[in-house]
């Protein structure tokens, strides 16, 4: 952690790159067979949606408060908080986990559990899926979550290091591994096939539902449950949070130039990923189509990002997908609200993009529900199948001033009404794990 | 009081850079020693650990902070008036 062990930033990238980018993504579109199952690739389907985040406790009450603008981010409740520098966060409230689980689940479910379960009960009941038979042991589970159950390490620890106790709970240890919720959730619908869970931090959403878009792709598996869960917002939570100095006292106001930190959210983000010859023969309706999926590694810093290890994983998605540049209408952006990766995301999608980086959407909804951290990329999937299936583009709230250097079209404070046939969501990770995934309109 | 004070942030800041306290010039910045955003912020904590104090800096915004990181001076002249304050 010394600054000489660490290398400088890149320098800045030369305005040439633009045109190769792309240029490269229109040269492998133009080798691709026609057709996108070219190379034996399966379609892959969204049939079932599910969330609880600060915004709301499902889909309906997520998008109503996205297409109005609304903010869930608040004063933080619980436990010491007082001793914190920090008290604002996208916190569910008034959780109450008897409203939906049992004694005997309650006492092995984490909140990253619960808010997990939840936002799978409610897409697979929108899916319409029972998983009995074949299709049992062709279904899998892969979410992301950066640290587990983080309330059950910060409850446990208080108990023998402030109160000195020398007993701890008999599920300390599977309530609080970070497949707990990958586990519970393939327990509870019989899943026997794939099930993982992955955690790049910020980014561990995003490669989940990579990884489960590849599941079903390539035929491994015919239904993927994915998306992913945080709950960090704790004393112990936050306090490591602060300790970084990025976090903002007061909003999350992404791309504006005055924005002055992130502000952490909780919540869970819950997917159907369903091949699609199984979903159209089975009537399923469909939300959207996965098209692509691309992972990049700066390979730089720990927590600086790089604007280029950004652009490749953008391009990269582009590529997987064979989507022109010029077909992405918006972007839910990374958009944390930070100095860096504000401006640093707004120079790769405008390398990434060239000229068309002008005429496309890109917002941020962290403004909104917060940072999910291993979960956000799950809650921000929501806001990609609200522009493809209902043409409204959430919007960045709490914006103020333009930031020369995030100079795009950021949706500012109010959702906008457009037709949009192909969008990508970012994710940009601490330790420069880059994961972004394309969708398309059905 | 304050030569000591000033020898033990520089002792700090020198430790973070990996040179020798008696290298540093009061007028350097943090970024002129090859010190980037993380090991400033290391050097913060460092600082308020050392006087028990609590520094007000946001990384996001170092040049709005009320705490002035400009140069080793400003810093130093920074956590005379928190240990001061702190009485």
């Amino acid at each position: 952690m010394n600054a000489k062990r660490r290398k400088p930033a890149n320098p800045a990238k030369k305005p040439g790159k633009v045109k190769k980018a792309t240029t490269l993504a229109r040269a492998m579109i133009g080798r691709v067979i026609m057709g996108r199952n070219a190379g034996g690739l399966r379609r892959v389907a969204i049939t079932g949606m599910g969330t609880v985040n600060a915004l709301g406790r499902d889909v309906p009450s997520t998008f109503e408060a996205m297409r109005e603008g609304r903010c869930g981010i608040g004063p933080l409740e619980f436990r010491d908080v007082d001793r914190l520098a920090i008290h604002i966060g996208g916190q569910v409230k008034g959780w109450n986990p008897e409203e939906y689980f049992n004694r005997q689940q309650i006492v092995l479910y984490d909140k990253f559990t619960q808010f997990t379960l939840l936002a799978a009960r409610q897409a697979v009941e929108q899916a319409g899926l029972i998983f009995e038979g074949e299709l049992g042991l062709r279904a899998g589970v892969i979410l992301g979550t950066a640290a587990g159950g983080v309330n059950t390490w910060d409850e446990n620890y208080r108990t023998v290091y402030e109160e000195g106790k020398n007993r701890v709970h008999p599920f300390v240890v599977p309530k609080l591994m970070n497949n707990a919720a990958a586990s519970h959730v393939s327990m509870e619908y019989g899943l026997l096939g794939p099930s993982f869970t992955v955690a790049t931090a910020c980014a561990s959403s995003n490669h989940a539902m990579g990884l489960a878009f590849n599941m079903v792709r390539s035929g491994a598996a015919v239904v993927m449950l994915t998306g992913g869960s945080e709950s960090m917002l704790c004393f112990g939570g936050v306090k490591a949070w602060e300790g970084l100095r990025v976090m903002s006292k007061d909003a999350c106001r992404p791309f504006s130039a005055t924005r002055n930190g992130m502000v952490q959210g909780e919540g869970a983000g819950v997917f159907v990923f369903e091949d699609w010859e199984h979903a159209v023969a089975r009537g399923a309706d469909i939300l959207a189509e996965v098209v692509g999926f691309s992972m990049s590694s700066d390979a730089q810093d720990i927590v600086m990002p790089s604007a280029i290890g950004a652009e490749r994983a953008i391009t990269g998605a582009m590529l997987d997908a064979h989507m022109n540049p010029e077909e992405v209408g918006y972007i839910n952006a990374h958009g944390t609200g930070t100095a860096a990766n504000d401006k640093t995301e707004c120079s790769a999608v405008a390398h990434a993009f060239g000229p068309h980086a002008d005429r496309l959407m890109i917002s941020s909804t962290k403004s909104m529900h917060g940072h999910l951290i291993g979960g956000t990329g799950a809650v921000e999937m929501l806001a990609c199948i609200m522009a493809l299936r209902d043409g409204i583009i959430a919007p960045t709230i709490g914006y103020e001033e333009p930031d020369p250097e995030c100079a795009l079209d950021i949706v500012p404070n109010e959702a906008r009404e457009a037709q949009v046939s192909a969008v990508l969501s970012n994710a940009f990770a601490f330790g420069g794990l880059n994961a972004v995934i394309a969708l398309r309109k059905v | 009081m304050s030569t000591d004070l000033r020898t033990r942030i520089l002792e700090i800041i020198a430790e973070q850079a990996m040179l020798d306290p008696a290298e540093l010039k009061l007028e350097a910045s943090p970024q002129d020693l090859g010190i980037d955003s993380l090991g400033l912020v290391e050097s913060i904590f460092a600082i308020e650990e050392a006087f028990d104090i609590t520094i007000p800096f946001n990384a996001n915004e170092p040049e709005n902070s009320d705490f002035d990181i400009s140069t080793l001076g400003s810093i130093v002249t920074a956590v005379e008036k928190l240990v001061a304050a702190k009485g």
